[in-house]
Protein backbone atom coordinates (compact mmCIF):
# COMPACT_ATOMS: atom_id res chain seq x y z
CA UNK A 1 0.00 0.00 0.00
CA UNK A 2 2.11 2.64 -1.19
CA UNK A 3 0.93 6.30 -0.25
CA UNK A 4 2.71 9.57 -0.95
CA UNK A 5 1.95 11.35 1.79
CA UNK A 6 3.35 10.81 5.43
CA UNK A 7 0.58 12.43 7.22
CA UNK A 8 -3.50 11.83 6.52
CA UNK A 9 -5.22 14.22 8.59
CA UNK A 10 -8.50 13.67 8.99
CA UNK A 11 -11.17 15.72 11.03
CA UNK A 12 -8.80 16.45 13.73
CA UNK A 13 -10.42 18.54 16.80
CA UNK A 14 -8.40 19.50 19.76
CA UNK A 15 -8.78 21.28 23.01
CA UNK A 16 -7.49 23.13 26.31
CA UNK A 17 -10.06 22.37 28.86
CA UNK A 18 -12.90 23.79 26.81
CA UNK A 19 -10.95 26.04 24.60
CA UNK A 20 -11.44 24.56 20.99
CA UNK A 21 -8.10 24.99 19.74
CA UNK A 22 -8.10 23.52 15.94
CA UNK A 23 -11.30 22.93 14.61
CA UNK A 24 -11.76 19.66 12.21
CA UNK A 25 -8.66 19.95 10.03
CA UNK A 26 -8.10 18.09 7.17
CA UNK A 27 -4.87 17.61 5.18
CA UNK A 28 -2.47 15.65 3.85
CA UNK A 29 1.18 15.77 4.29
CA UNK A 30 3.35 15.01 1.41
CA UNK A 31 6.63 12.31 1.85
CA UNK A 32 10.41 14.65 1.67
CA UNK A 33 9.22 17.76 1.27
CA UNK A 34 8.75 20.64 3.38
CA UNK A 35 5.25 21.59 4.54
CA UNK A 36 4.43 24.94 6.44
CA UNK A 37 1.93 26.11 8.39
CA UNK A 38 1.46 29.91 8.92
CA UNK A 39 -1.19 31.69 10.94
CA UNK A 40 -1.49 34.56 12.93
CA UNK A 41 -0.46 33.98 16.80
CA UNK A 42 -3.25 31.79 18.69
CA UNK A 43 -5.08 30.49 15.71
CA UNK A 44 -3.37 26.52 16.79
CA UNK A 45 -0.64 26.11 14.61
CA UNK A 46 1.82 24.99 17.51
CA UNK A 47 -1.69 22.71 18.78
CA UNK A 48 -1.29 21.26 15.60
CA UNK A 49 2.54 20.37 15.20
CA UNK A 50 1.98 18.68 17.95
CA UNK A 51 -1.14 16.73 17.41
CA UNK A 52 1.52 15.14 15.12
CA UNK A 53 3.59 12.90 17.37
CA UNK A 54 1.21 12.96 20.23
CA UNK A 55 2.84 16.28 22.45
CA UNK A 56 -0.47 17.82 22.76
CA UNK A 57 -1.87 15.39 24.93
CA UNK A 58 0.87 16.02 27.85
CA UNK A 59 -0.91 18.73 28.83
CA UNK A 60 -2.91 18.55 31.36
CA UNK A 61 -6.15 19.22 29.97
CA UNK A 62 -5.67 18.76 26.53
CA UNK A 63 -7.98 16.64 24.35
CA UNK A 64 -7.53 15.68 20.93
CA UNK A 65 -10.35 13.72 18.20
CA UNK A 66 -10.16 13.03 14.84
CA UNK A 67 -7.69 10.33 13.30
CA UNK A 68 -3.34 11.32 12.04
CA UNK A 69 -2.57 8.46 9.82
CA UNK A 70 1.53 8.20 10.10
CA UNK A 71 2.05 6.03 7.40
CA UNK A 72 -1.32 4.26 7.10
CA UNK A 73 -1.65 3.84 10.80
CA UNK A 74 -3.54 5.56 13.31
CA UNK A 75 -1.43 7.23 15.73
CA UNK A 76 -4.71 7.79 18.16
CA UNK A 77 -5.58 3.76 18.02
CA UNK A 78 -6.09 2.83 21.45
CA UNK A 79 -3.25 0.36 20.60
CA UNK A 80 -0.08 2.47 19.65
CA UNK A 81 2.09 3.47 22.07
CA UNK A 82 2.65 7.20 22.12
CA UNK A 83 6.40 6.64 23.17
CA UNK A 84 7.47 4.96 20.10
CA UNK A 85 6.00 7.23 17.56
CA UNK A 86 7.88 10.07 19.30
CA UNK A 87 10.91 7.74 18.41
CA UNK A 88 10.29 7.93 14.74
CA UNK A 89 9.77 12.05 14.49
CA UNK A 90 12.48 14.45 15.89
CA UNK A 91 10.89 17.72 17.05
CA UNK A 92 12.31 21.08 17.46
CA UNK A 93 11.30 23.65 19.75
CA UNK A 94 10.78 27.51 19.70
CA UNK A 95 13.35 28.03 22.17
CA UNK A 96 16.19 26.18 22.41
CA UNK A 97 15.88 23.68 24.89
CA UNK A 98 19.30 21.46 24.85
CA UNK A 99 19.66 19.49 28.31
CA UNK A 100 21.20 22.11 31.37
CA UNK A 101 23.30 19.45 32.65
CA UNK A 102 24.86 17.29 29.61
CA UNK A 103 27.79 17.83 27.39
CA UNK A 104 27.34 18.73 23.81
CA UNK A 105 28.35 15.38 23.07
CA UNK A 106 25.71 14.06 25.51
CA UNK A 107 23.10 16.03 24.49
CA UNK A 108 22.92 14.86 20.52
CA UNK A 109 23.86 11.19 22.15
CA UNK A 110 20.80 11.41 24.60
CA UNK A 111 18.17 9.89 22.60
CA UNK A 112 20.22 6.89 21.79
CA UNK A 113 21.39 6.68 25.54
CA UNK A 114 18.72 7.04 27.14
CA UNK A 115 16.89 4.19 25.17
CA UNK A 116 19.47 2.21 26.39
CA UNK A 117 22.14 2.19 23.73
CA UNK A 118 25.70 2.02 24.97
CA UNK A 119 28.22 0.64 22.39
CA UNK A 120 30.59 3.54 22.28
CA UNK A 121 31.91 3.22 18.60
CA UNK A 122 27.78 3.58 17.63
CA UNK A 123 27.49 7.01 19.58
CA UNK A 124 30.51 8.27 18.39
CA UNK A 125 29.65 8.07 15.14
CA UNK A 126 25.92 9.37 15.23
CA UNK A 127 26.97 12.13 16.81
CA UNK A 128 29.71 12.96 14.51
CA UNK A 129 27.09 12.07 11.39
CA UNK A 130 23.81 13.64 13.28
CA UNK A 131 26.60 16.82 13.96
CA UNK A 132 27.40 17.00 10.42
CA UNK A 133 23.73 17.20 9.04
CA UNK A 134 23.27 20.07 11.42
CA UNK A 135 25.98 21.85 9.86
CA UNK A 136 27.44 22.36 13.69
CA UNK A 137 30.51 19.80 13.54
CA UNK A 138 32.87 22.17 12.12
CA UNK A 139 32.08 24.89 15.39
CA UNK A 140 32.06 22.49 18.51
CA UNK A 141 34.05 19.03 16.90
CA UNK A 142 37.21 20.13 19.66
CA UNK A 143 34.38 21.02 22.56
CA UNK A 144 32.47 18.26 22.54
CA UNK A 145 32.65 17.74 26.45
CA UNK A 146 31.45 21.49 26.89
CA UNK A 147 28.16 22.55 28.25
CA UNK A 148 25.19 22.64 25.69
CA UNK A 149 24.09 25.64 27.39
CA UNK A 150 27.87 26.95 26.79
CA UNK A 151 26.74 27.41 23.00
CA UNK A 152 24.90 30.33 21.24
CA UNK A 153 21.15 30.35 20.46
CA UNK A 154 21.93 29.77 16.88
CA UNK A 155 24.47 27.20 17.96
CA UNK A 156 22.07 25.66 20.51
CA UNK A 157 19.06 25.27 17.64
CA UNK A 158 20.94 23.57 15.53
CA UNK A 159 22.31 21.74 18.54
CA UNK A 160 19.24 20.50 19.21
CA UNK A 161 18.37 20.06 15.75
CA UNK A 162 21.23 16.99 15.89
CA UNK A 163 19.60 16.05 19.23
CA UNK A 164 16.09 15.28 16.76
CA UNK A 165 18.44 14.02 14.07
CA UNK A 166 20.34 11.36 15.93
CA UNK A 167 17.47 9.00 16.71
CA UNK A 168 17.13 8.82 12.77
CA UNK A 169 13.46 9.70 12.68
CA UNK A 170 11.45 9.81 9.48
CA UNK A 171 9.92 13.14 10.37
CA UNK A 172 11.13 16.49 11.35
CA UNK A 173 8.33 18.99 13.46
CA UNK A 174 9.83 22.49 13.63
CA UNK A 175 8.13 24.59 15.51
CA UNK A 176 9.16 28.21 15.13
CA UNK A 177 12.75 27.24 15.08
CA UNK A 178 13.99 30.28 13.84
CA UNK A 179 11.82 32.69 16.16
CA UNK A 180 14.34 33.25 19.01
CA UNK A 181 17.48 33.33 16.18
CA UNK A 182 19.32 36.41 14.46
CA UNK A 183 18.92 36.58 11.16
CA UNK A 184 22.10 35.44 10.24
CA UNK A 185 21.67 31.96 12.15
CA UNK A 186 17.95 31.95 10.67
CA UNK A 187 19.52 31.73 7.24
CA UNK A 188 21.69 28.93 8.39
CA UNK A 189 18.94 26.68 9.74
CA UNK A 190 16.51 27.51 6.41
CA UNK A 191 19.86 26.18 4.34
CA UNK A 192 19.48 22.94 6.82
CA UNK A 193 16.00 22.84 6.51
CA UNK A 194 16.14 22.45 2.74
CA UNK A 195 18.85 19.98 2.99
CA UNK A 196 16.62 18.01 5.07
CA UNK A 197 13.72 17.91 2.77
CA UNK A 198 15.74 15.57 0.47
CA UNK A 199 15.26 12.60 3.02
CA UNK A 200 12.94 13.52 5.98
CA UNK A 201 9.40 15.06 5.81
CA UNK A 202 9.42 18.07 7.66
CA UNK A 203 6.62 20.30 9.29
CA UNK A 204 7.69 23.98 10.03
CA UNK A 205 5.14 26.31 11.92
CA UNK A 206 6.18 29.76 11.37
CA UNK A 207 4.91 32.75 11.64
CA UNK A 208 7.34 34.82 9.57
CA UNK A 209 5.60 34.36 6.21
CA UNK A 210 9.03 34.99 3.60
CA UNK A 211 10.29 32.18 5.73
CA UNK A 212 7.70 29.91 4.98
CA UNK A 213 7.67 30.87 0.84
CA UNK A 214 11.81 30.69 1.21
CA UNK A 215 11.79 26.86 2.70
CA UNK A 216 8.53 25.43 1.66
CA UNK A 217 6.91 22.96 -0.53
CA UNK A 218 3.42 23.41 0.81
CA UNK A 219 1.75 26.06 2.69
CA UNK A 220 -1.14 25.66 5.17
CA UNK A 221 -2.89 28.29 6.36
CA UNK A 222 -4.63 28.36 9.73
CA UNK A 223 -7.20 30.89 11.19
CA UNK A 224 -8.89 30.68 14.58
CA UNK A 225 -8.61 27.37 14.95
CA UNK A 226 -9.80 26.44 11.73
CA UNK A 227 -7.74 25.44 8.32
CA UNK A 228 -8.56 28.10 5.71
CA UNK A 229 -6.21 27.22 2.53
CA UNK A 230 -3.78 24.09 2.00
CA UNK A 231 -1.77 23.74 -1.04
CA UNK A 232 1.57 24.47 -3.23
CA UNK A 233 3.48 27.46 -1.86
CA UNK A 234 3.94 29.20 -4.69
CA UNK A 235 -0.11 29.30 -5.13
CA UNK A 236 -0.75 30.08 -1.64
CA UNK A 237 1.17 33.30 -1.96
CA UNK A 238 0.94 34.16 -5.67
CA UNK A 239 -2.65 32.94 -5.83
CA UNK A 240 -4.65 32.07 -2.80
CA UNK A 241 -7.97 31.03 -3.41
CA UNK A 242 -9.13 32.80 0.14
CA UNK A 243 -9.48 36.45 0.56
CA UNK A 244 -8.64 36.09 4.05
CA UNK A 245 -5.35 34.27 2.96
CA UNK A 246 -4.78 37.21 0.88
CA UNK A 247 -4.74 39.76 3.36
CA UNK A 248 -3.17 37.61 5.79
CA UNK A 249 -0.28 37.16 3.45
CA UNK A 250 0.27 40.59 2.20
CA UNK A 251 -0.16 41.80 5.83
CA UNK A 252 -3.34 43.20 6.16
CA UNK A 253 -3.73 41.62 9.74
CA UNK A 254 -1.70 39.17 11.83
CA UNK B 1 17.18 69.42 42.08
CA UNK B 2 15.55 69.74 45.71
CA UNK B 3 13.55 66.21 44.96
CA UNK B 4 16.91 64.44 44.20
CA UNK B 5 18.56 65.95 47.73
CA UNK B 6 15.54 63.89 49.69
CA UNK B 7 15.62 61.05 47.91
CA UNK B 8 19.22 61.22 48.58
CA UNK B 9 19.03 61.06 52.14
CA UNK B 10 16.17 58.91 52.09
CA UNK B 11 18.50 56.51 50.32
CA UNK B 12 21.42 56.97 53.10
CA UNK B 13 18.97 55.88 55.64
CA UNK B 14 17.50 53.17 54.66
CA UNK B 15 20.90 51.78 53.60
CA UNK B 16 21.76 52.76 57.28
CA UNK B 17 18.54 51.17 58.39
CA UNK B 18 19.14 47.84 56.77
CA UNK B 19 22.85 47.94 57.89
CA UNK B 20 21.56 47.66 61.35
CA UNK B 21 19.25 45.10 61.10
CA UNK B 22 22.17 42.97 59.21
CA UNK B 23 24.30 43.97 62.41
CA UNK B 24 21.40 42.82 64.74
CA UNK B 25 21.08 39.35 63.18
CA UNK B 26 24.94 38.65 63.32
CA UNK B 27 25.48 39.81 67.04
CA UNK B 28 23.97 36.74 68.38
CA UNK B 29 25.05 34.41 65.70
CA UNK B 30 28.85 35.05 66.28
CA UNK B 31 28.11 35.67 69.91
CA UNK B 32 27.17 32.27 70.17
CA UNK B 33 29.88 30.72 67.94
CA UNK B 34 32.59 32.97 69.74
CA UNK B 35 31.28 31.15 73.01
CA UNK B 36 31.07 27.78 72.21
CA UNK B 37 34.61 28.05 70.43
CA UNK B 38 36.15 29.85 73.30
CA UNK B 39 34.54 27.75 76.01
CA UNK B 40 34.60 24.58 73.89
CA UNK B 41 38.07 24.76 72.52
CA UNK B 42 39.92 24.33 75.50
CA UNK B 43 38.52 20.66 76.65
CA UNK B 44 38.92 19.27 72.79
CA UNK B 45 42.08 17.01 72.77
CA UNK B 46 42.73 13.56 71.72
CA UNK B 47 40.95 11.84 74.28
CA UNK B 48 38.05 13.83 74.28
CA UNK B 49 37.43 12.77 70.79
CA UNK B 50 38.48 9.33 71.10
CA UNK B 51 37.33 7.94 74.58
CA UNK B 52 33.94 7.56 75.67
CA UNK B 53 31.64 9.09 79.06
CA UNK B 54 33.21 9.06 81.67
CA UNK B 55 31.65 7.65 84.99
CA UNK B 56 30.59 10.40 87.19
CA UNK B 57 33.66 11.77 89.14
CA UNK B 58 36.04 10.01 87.22
CA UNK B 59 38.34 12.57 85.60
CA UNK B 60 38.74 13.14 81.54
CA UNK B 61 36.79 10.70 79.65
CA UNK B 62 35.18 12.45 76.22
CA UNK B 63 32.34 12.32 73.05
CA UNK B 64 33.57 9.68 70.98
CA UNK B 65 30.67 7.46 71.44
CA UNK B 66 28.23 10.37 71.14
CA UNK B 67 29.77 11.58 67.58
CA UNK B 68 29.17 7.58 67.13
CA UNK B 69 25.80 7.51 68.20
CA UNK B 70 24.77 11.09 66.19
CA UNK B 71 26.38 9.86 62.96
CA UNK B 72 24.46 6.38 63.41
CA UNK B 73 20.99 7.76 64.47
CA UNK B 74 21.24 10.46 61.62
CA UNK B 75 22.39 8.06 58.81
CA UNK B 76 19.33 5.43 60.20
CA UNK B 77 17.42 8.46 59.64
CA UNK B 78 18.00 9.33 56.47
CA UNK B 79 17.58 5.66 54.77
CA UNK B 80 14.38 6.35 56.03
CA UNK B 81 13.94 9.46 55.43
CA UNK B 82 15.56 10.34 52.16
CA UNK B 83 14.01 7.81 49.75
CA UNK B 84 10.66 8.76 50.82
CA UNK B 85 11.16 12.41 50.96
CA UNK B 86 12.90 12.25 48.25
CA UNK B 87 9.66 10.21 46.20
CA UNK B 88 7.18 12.41 47.57
CA UNK B 89 8.90 15.21 46.13
CA UNK B 90 8.75 13.85 42.69
CA UNK B 91 5.63 12.67 42.68
CA UNK B 92 4.63 16.38 43.78
CA UNK B 93 6.42 17.76 41.40
CA UNK B 94 6.10 15.80 38.17
CA UNK B 95 2.65 14.24 38.67
CA UNK B 96 0.63 17.24 39.58
CA UNK B 97 -2.16 16.79 37.86
CA UNK B 98 -3.47 14.44 39.92
CA UNK B 99 -6.00 15.82 42.98
CA UNK B 100 -3.89 14.25 45.67
CA UNK B 101 -0.93 16.62 45.65
CA UNK B 102 -2.70 19.48 47.06
CA UNK B 103 -3.75 17.65 49.99
CA UNK B 104 -0.15 16.08 49.96
CA UNK B 105 1.55 18.78 49.56
CA UNK B 106 -0.35 20.63 52.59
CA UNK B 107 -0.31 17.92 55.18
CA UNK B 108 3.49 18.02 54.67
CA UNK B 109 3.53 21.67 55.16
CA UNK B 110 1.73 20.53 58.15
CA UNK B 111 4.33 17.83 58.79
CA UNK B 112 7.10 20.28 58.43
CA UNK B 113 5.19 22.51 61.20
CA UNK B 114 4.86 20.13 63.39
CA UNK B 115 6.67 20.57 67.31
CA UNK B 116 9.57 18.08 67.27
CA UNK B 117 8.51 16.84 70.83
CA UNK B 118 5.18 15.74 69.30
CA UNK B 119 7.13 13.87 66.27
CA UNK B 120 9.03 12.13 69.28
CA UNK B 121 6.19 11.05 71.39
CA UNK B 122 4.55 9.63 68.18
CA UNK B 123 7.81 7.32 67.99
CA UNK B 124 7.40 6.17 71.51
CA UNK B 125 4.07 5.11 71.44
CA UNK B 126 4.72 3.47 67.83
CA UNK B 127 8.28 2.07 68.53
CA UNK B 128 9.69 2.23 72.03
CA UNK B 129 6.17 0.63 73.67
CA UNK B 130 6.66 -2.97 71.02
CA UNK B 131 10.71 -2.67 71.15
CA UNK B 132 12.23 -0.51 73.73
CA UNK B 133 14.19 2.93 74.24
CA UNK B 134 16.49 2.43 70.92
CA UNK B 135 18.21 4.06 67.85
CA UNK B 136 15.95 2.25 65.83
CA UNK B 137 13.18 4.63 67.70
CA UNK B 138 15.16 7.79 67.34
CA UNK B 139 15.80 7.27 63.81
CA UNK B 140 12.44 6.81 63.42
CA UNK B 141 11.10 9.94 64.69
CA UNK B 142 14.26 11.83 63.09
CA UNK B 143 13.19 10.39 59.73
CA UNK B 144 10.09 12.05 60.19
CA UNK B 145 10.80 15.01 60.86
CA UNK B 146 13.23 14.82 57.65
CA UNK B 147 10.63 14.02 55.30
CA UNK B 148 8.83 17.06 54.85
CA UNK B 149 11.95 18.99 54.76
CA UNK B 150 13.46 17.09 51.92
CA UNK B 151 9.61 16.66 50.15
CA UNK B 152 9.60 20.15 49.89
CA UNK B 153 13.13 20.98 48.57
CA UNK B 154 12.83 18.13 46.14
CA UNK B 155 9.77 19.42 44.73
CA UNK B 156 11.30 23.03 44.65
CA UNK B 157 14.29 21.87 42.65
CA UNK B 158 12.45 19.91 40.41
CA UNK B 159 10.11 23.12 39.52
CA UNK B 160 13.08 24.99 38.55
CA UNK B 161 13.61 22.21 35.83
CA UNK B 162 12.41 23.75 32.67
CA UNK B 163 8.86 22.44 31.00
CA UNK B 164 10.72 23.00 27.73
CA UNK B 165 13.62 20.21 29.31
CA UNK B 166 11.27 18.12 29.84
CA UNK B 167 9.50 18.42 26.90
CA UNK B 168 12.92 17.55 24.84
CA UNK B 169 13.23 14.43 26.12
CA UNK B 170 9.68 12.99 26.15
CA UNK B 171 9.96 14.52 22.04
CA UNK B 172 13.02 11.68 21.97
CA UNK B 173 10.64 9.22 22.55
CA UNK B 174 11.84 8.62 26.25
CA UNK B 175 9.06 7.34 28.57
CA UNK B 176 8.24 9.53 30.94
CA UNK B 177 9.53 7.67 33.70
CA UNK B 178 13.10 7.79 32.39
CA UNK B 179 12.72 11.47 31.81
CA UNK B 180 12.31 12.36 35.13
CA UNK B 181 15.08 9.70 36.29
CA UNK B 182 17.76 10.97 33.83
CA UNK B 183 17.07 13.70 32.35
CA UNK B 184 15.01 15.90 35.73
CA UNK B 185 16.38 14.39 38.30
CA UNK B 186 20.50 15.23 37.19
CA UNK B 187 19.00 18.57 36.32
CA UNK B 188 17.91 19.51 40.22
CA UNK B 189 20.53 17.35 41.52
CA UNK B 190 22.22 20.01 43.48
CA UNK B 191 18.61 21.84 45.24
CA UNK B 192 18.16 18.16 45.94
CA UNK B 193 21.50 17.37 47.58
CA UNK B 194 20.99 20.84 49.48
CA UNK B 195 17.75 20.05 50.70
CA UNK B 196 19.17 16.44 51.72
CA UNK B 197 22.20 18.05 54.04
CA UNK B 198 19.66 20.82 55.33
CA UNK B 199 17.65 18.46 56.74
CA UNK B 200 20.51 16.14 58.21
CA UNK B 201 21.63 18.91 59.66
CA UNK B 202 18.38 20.10 61.15
CA UNK B 203 18.09 16.39 62.40
CA UNK B 204 21.76 16.03 64.26
CA UNK B 205 21.30 19.00 66.21
CA UNK B 206 17.63 17.39 67.23
CA UNK B 207 17.19 16.76 70.84
CA UNK B 208 13.85 16.55 72.68
CA UNK B 209 11.94 13.67 69.88
CA UNK B 210 15.76 11.70 70.94
CA UNK B 211 15.00 11.88 74.93
CA UNK B 212 11.90 10.41 74.01
CA UNK B 213 12.10 7.41 71.55
CA UNK B 214 16.44 6.27 73.06
CA UNK B 215 16.42 8.82 76.17
CA UNK B 216 20.41 8.69 77.55
CA UNK B 217 23.35 6.69 77.12
CA UNK B 218 26.68 6.95 77.88
CA UNK B 219 28.28 3.69 76.38
CA UNK B 220 29.04 3.11 73.18
CA UNK B 221 26.75 1.24 70.40
CA UNK B 222 25.33 -1.80 71.68
CA UNK B 223 22.62 -3.00 69.42
CA UNK B 224 19.96 -1.50 67.09
CA UNK B 225 17.46 -2.31 69.69
CA UNK B 226 19.66 -0.07 72.21
CA UNK B 227 19.66 3.18 72.48
CA UNK B 228 23.35 5.22 71.49
CA UNK B 229 24.79 8.08 72.88
CA UNK B 230 23.63 11.31 71.22
CA UNK B 231 25.96 15.05 71.09
CA UNK B 232 22.80 16.72 71.67
CA UNK B 233 21.31 15.11 74.62
CA UNK B 234 25.11 15.30 75.92
CA UNK B 235 24.72 19.23 76.20
CA UNK B 236 21.83 18.93 78.30
CA UNK B 237 22.57 16.34 80.22
CA UNK B 238 26.29 17.18 80.91
CA UNK B 239 24.97 21.32 80.84
CA UNK B 240 22.69 20.66 83.99
CA UNK B 241 25.32 18.30 86.05
CA UNK B 242 26.59 19.64 88.80
CA UNK B 243 30.45 17.94 88.27
CA UNK B 244 32.37 20.70 86.64
CA UNK B 245 34.63 17.64 84.64
CA UNK B 246 30.89 16.92 82.63
CA UNK B 247 30.27 20.97 82.21
CA UNK B 248 33.53 21.12 80.18
CA UNK B 249 32.53 18.16 77.99
CA UNK B 250 28.78 20.18 77.45
CA UNK B 251 31.01 22.46 76.25
CA UNK B 252 33.04 20.80 73.71
CA UNK B 253 30.13 18.35 72.49
CA UNK B 254 28.32 22.25 71.70
CA UNK B 255 31.46 22.87 69.62
CA UNK B 256 32.05 19.56 68.05
CA UNK B 257 27.95 19.28 67.42
CA UNK B 258 28.12 23.00 65.51
CA UNK B 259 31.66 22.14 63.81
CA UNK B 260 29.30 18.90 61.83
CA UNK B 261 26.47 21.29 61.28
CA UNK B 262 29.20 24.15 59.74
CA UNK B 263 30.70 21.74 58.03
CA UNK B 264 27.59 20.12 56.50
CA UNK B 265 26.56 23.48 55.40
CA UNK B 266 30.02 23.96 53.60
CA UNK B 267 29.54 20.90 51.59
CA UNK B 268 26.11 22.69 50.65
CA UNK B 269 27.96 25.41 49.21
CA UNK B 270 30.57 22.88 47.86
CA UNK B 271 27.75 21.13 45.81
CA UNK B 272 25.94 24.16 45.01
CA UNK B 273 28.50 25.69 43.12
CA UNK B 274 28.23 25.96 39.27
CA UNK B 275 29.96 23.60 37.29
CA UNK B 276 29.93 25.08 34.01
Amino acid sequence: MFSPYKFEIESLNAWFGSKHVLKNINMKIKEKAVTAVIGPSGCGKTTFIRCLNRMHEIVPGAKVSGRVLFNGIDIYNEDVDPVQIRRKMGMVFQKPNPFPMMSIYDNVAAGLKLNGIKDKEKLDSVVERSLKLAILWDEVKDDLNKSGASLSGGQQQRLCIARALAVEPEVMLMDEPCSALDPIATAKIETLIRMLAEDYTVVIVTHNMQQAARVSDFTAFLYLGELIEFGPTKEIFENPKSELTEKYITGEFG
Amino acid sequence: MANYKIRKIKDRFMCILVWLALLMALIPLFSILGEVVLKGASSINVNFLTQPTPTVGEAGGGVANAMQGTVLAVGLASLIGVPIGLMSGIFLSEYSETKLSPAVRFFNDVLNGFPSIVIGIFGYTIIVLSIGFSVMAAAFALAIIMIPIVTRTTEEALKLVPATVREAAIALGVPRWKTIVSVVLSGAKKGIATGILLSLARIAGESAPVLVTMGYWRWWFAGLDKPVANLALNIYIFAISPFENWQTLAWGSALVLVTLILGISVIVRIFTQEKY
